[in-house]
Order: structure tokens, then sequence, then C-alpha cells
């Protein structure tokens, strides 16, 4: 072997790979993770989870704990968001950036006591979140430290109206007083687990974060409370249908480097009225003052096709594109395809109609307001 | 898993079936790729009258996740294409030899469709 050949790694695989391999999961890789990608197929289970409850292995993502006294001050300083207004006991969605303002990573913030926080990043950022964090903390200048748990975590999420019902006989935590956006500690099936209700799907659901060991045994104890709750495992095929109805940015897609939060419609997440200096707050400042250079819009295609990440978005009878797609499928719940898209601000007023190239040919599609899809109430 | 082979149709190594009698042929994919795809979509399918080379993509098919060419097992001609996948494409899942068809042809060479594989080969092809 050359010295100059790169050394490919061997997947890494959650505790759950041979639950997976069991229930005749098609395997995929992901951000380096082997993961099921679907079961019986993405259809069955994206409709299993808006209409009964789907459980998904999210163990490839990262967690992350940040202790200490000045812990709400430093994570203040390192993220976009203004963790000293948390309470304890609840979340918010929040994002790192770079100090020109592009998006590193979207993630939640969870407060699980007055000096202790658990960040949560995507698994394929979770090593650089990290290593953001591990500078950050101590510039800020507060006492923080950072305990990277992610290989030493599991992650199940239980999504669909039936999510409630199926968990709360397995669990102490009080779900019916666990609010949206709230986390509380208990058991759940005996085991020792942060119980969140936060999810990536539109409907109501609840994400455990247990000991790494305690996942098969407590995924094949839901599967058997879930069964006259019609709850099937959910994979990340699935999971994509299911956030991009939602209307719910995927980093990869609509997130990156080289991407601000407004373009993304994400500028309320940016608190700058917050206290003290954070990490890209002179470039969003600035951006804030110009305006975004591009705008993200849901779309819905008006003939036959379906629109993919990269396809062109064309002004009607014009050769350049003027935009592009981020994501794009068939929704399951619509019927219909439907995309997100950066498209230029002037276009993106719902009832604006664009033209998607799809392969050889133009299709219309109308912007219309995100989600696409929201629960019934 | 092992998907459904069916005897006395011809077959590509790019996973279309052909059934000919004659000069006329059916068109459509196997039950190994349309497993392999994963839930279908959405079928794009030539115009009636349109002029086909073998091996060359007569049309796309798509799953949830992604795109996939279809490619011509003959030269030929389409004289019909499956309607019905324009509201029902799920049907080349669920009967990908029969109501799941996806195109009619005449065939420039008959004798071409005996050069494709049989059956048997298919299922040796696939067994993997």
């Amino acid at each position: 072997m050359s010295e100059t050949e790169a050394r490919v790694e061997a997947p890494k695989r959650t505790a759950l790979h041979a639950a997976h391999q069991r229930a005749g999961a098609r395997l995929i890789d992901f951000a380096g993770w082997e993961m099921p990608v679907q079961y019986t197929g993405i259809m069955d289970e994206h409709r299993a989870v808006r209409s009964s409850a789907g459980m998904f292995d999210l163990s490839h993502m990262g967690e992350l704990w940040v202790d200490g006294p000045g812990a709400a001050e430093a994570l203040a300083y390192a993220l976009v968001t203004d963790p000293t207004k948390l309470a304890v006991g609840r979340a918010h969605y929040s994002m790192i950036v770079t100090e020109d303002g592009g998006i590193i990573d979207d993630l939640i913030v969870y407060r699980t006591g007055e000096q202790r926080f658990l960040v949560v990043p995507n698994a394929s950022n979770a090593p650089a979140v990290a290593a953001a964090l591990r500078e950050r903390l101590p510039a800020s200048g507060y006492a923080a430290t950072l305990d990277d748990a992610s290989m030493r975590t599991s992650l199940i999420a239980v999504q669909g109206p039936n999510a409630r019902a199926i968990l709360q006989p397995l669990t102490d935590v009080q779900l019916g007083s666990l609010k949206y956006y709230a986390i509380a500690h208990g058991t759940v099936d005996g085991t020792d687990a942060w119980v969140a209700r936060t999810g990536y799907t539109g409907e109501d659901g609840f994400e455990l974060f247990v000991e790494w060991d305690a996942a098969p045994r407590l995924w094949d104890r839901l599967l058997e409370a879930g069964a006259s709750h019609g709850l099937v495992p959910a994979g990340l095929g699935a999971r994509d249908t299911l956030r991009l109805e939602a209307g719910m940015a995927l980093y990869g897609n609509e997130l990156d480097r080289h991407t601000r939060p407004a373009e993304a419609g994400l500028a309320r997440v940016v608190k700058l009225e917050k206290a003290g200096d954070f990490v890209g707050r002179a470039a969003l400042e600035a951006a804030a003052a110009v305006g975004p250079r591009k705008a993200l819009v849901g779309l819905e295609l008006r003939d036959r096709g379906i629109a993919r990440h990269g396809y062109p978005v064309h002004l009607p009878g014009h050769a350049d594109a003027a935009g592009i797609v981020t994501s794009g499928t068939l929704s399951p719940t619509l019927g219909i395809a439907i995309a997100m898209a950066y498209v230029p601000v002037d276009q993106a007023a719902p009832g604006t109609m664009l033209d998607i190239g799809v392969r050889a040919t133009r299709v219309p599609a109308e912007v219309v307001p995100l989600p696409f899809y929201k629960r019934p109430s | 898993m092992t998907t459904e082979v069916r005897d006395g149709l011809r077959y590509t190594r790019d996973h279309e079936w052909l059934r000919a009698e004659g000069d006329e042929g059916v068109i459509g994919i196997t039950a190994f790729a349309a497993d392999e795809l994963g839930d279908i979509v959405f079928v794009e399918l030539p115009a009636v009258g349109r002029k086909l080379e073998k091996a060359g993509s007569f049309g796309v098919i798509e799953s949830v996740k992604t795109a996939s060419d279809l490619y011509a097992p003959v030269a030929g001609e389409v004289t019909a294409v499956n309607e019905a996948l324009n509201a029902s494409p799920e049907l080349v899942n669920s009967d990908p030899y029969g109501d799941g068809w996806m195109i009619r042809v005449r065939i420039d060479d008959p004798a071409s469709a005996a050069a494709l594989l049989d059956a048997d080969a298919y299922r040796e092809l696939t067994a993997g």
C-alpha cells in the first residue's frame, strides 16, 4: 500500500445495527455511519409516522454536554442564540456560524440544569461542532467545559400521533406535562434517560437519550409496546420526506457555510439583541443592514415531473438559471412534487410562477408558503 | 432477498424484460430492479411512434430518492405506452411483469430478442 493512499475507515455502527439487520433494513453509508435508509419502504414508513408512529435510530447524531458557572454565557458567545434566556428544562433551535456568518451546523440546545446544557449537532457536523466549541468556550472568557458524549449516547426518536400513548406506559416522565421543546430526566423501561419533546417530522414525538448500550433492549421494548399502536421502524429516507413536507431545512441541502441564516428564512433564530459579542456578530449585523442575497422558498410543481437537489430554477421564458433546487421529492402526504429552492429575493412571494429544469423539460412550479404540511391540531 | 424472475421472458443486464411474439414486444423492468429502486413515484415514457435504438434510453423511472434511465433491450418503434403508470407508478412495484408494463414496440429485428438473457441466465446474474 503506498504512503499516499488514503486510509478508508469502515463506517461506524450504532448499537442498533443488529436490530436493523433483523428488521430487514436496507443500510447505507451516511456521514460515515452505516444507517437504515428504509425497512419496508419509504412511503409506508412516512405514512406510518403521519397516521400512527415511526421509530428512528438517531444514535449517529452528536451529544455535547457543556457545564459550568458560565456555560450559558459561553454558549451565547459560541452560537447565534441566547441560552442565558433558556429556562431549565427547555430547549431551542440554534445555529453555529463562522466569523463570516456562514452556517457550520444547525442544532438544538437543551438546558438540563442551571449550569448544564446538552447541544445536539447533526451527525455530519458533530466533529466540526465539537472542535469549534472547544475553541470558542474558553475564548468566551466564561467558565465552561465541554464533554463530547456522542460515542457513549444512543438516541431513539418515536414520532407520530400515537407516540405519547406508546411511550407513557414505559416511562415515569409525565409526558402530558412535557411541553413541546422541553426536556426531562427520568427512566424509560427502567433505563436512565433524557426525554425531549422535539423532532424533525412535523408530528408530535419524543427523542430519548440513553446510554449507548441501553438502546437494543429499549428499541425492542418500544416495538413491543407500539405493536398495537401501529409503530414501525422508520429510516433516513422517510426522515427526509417527512422533514421536507414539514418545511424543515437539512444541513447540506438548504444550509451550508456559504449560506447565512436570513437567506434560509432563519433570521429570527439569530438574537442580535443579546448582550455581548458572539462569533459571526459583525458579519450578520452587516448582512442584516443590506438584506439577504437570496431567499429560500417552497415550491409545488404544477405539471408532471419531480424536482431534485441541484436542478435549476428559471424565470419563465429565460434561458439562464435564476436559482437552484435544494431539496425535492414526491410528497407522500400531498401526492404532488414539492421542493425547496433558493431564488432571487424578488421572486420569493407566494404565488410567483417559476420554471424548474427537469432533464430536458421545464416544469412550472408555484411558490407556496412553508410548511407544505401542518399536523391537524 | 430473491425477487421473481419469470420464465418465457428475455432479460437485459440493465434489468429490463422483453416479452416478444414475432416482431411484437412488451417491455418493463424486473422485480429485482423495482425492489432495488424502492417506491416508484414517477415514470417518464416516450411518445408513441418514437424510434428506439438498442441500449438507448427510452425513458426515466424515479423512486423517492433517485432517478434512473430505462434502456431499450432491442431496436424498434414504440406502438403503445402504459398510461396507467401516470397516475399509478406504484404498479411497477406491485406487478412489474403484468400491470407495471411500460411500452409496446414493433421490433426491427426479431432475431435480436433471442440474443438476450433467458430467465435462467438472468436468475444467475441476480443471484448475487
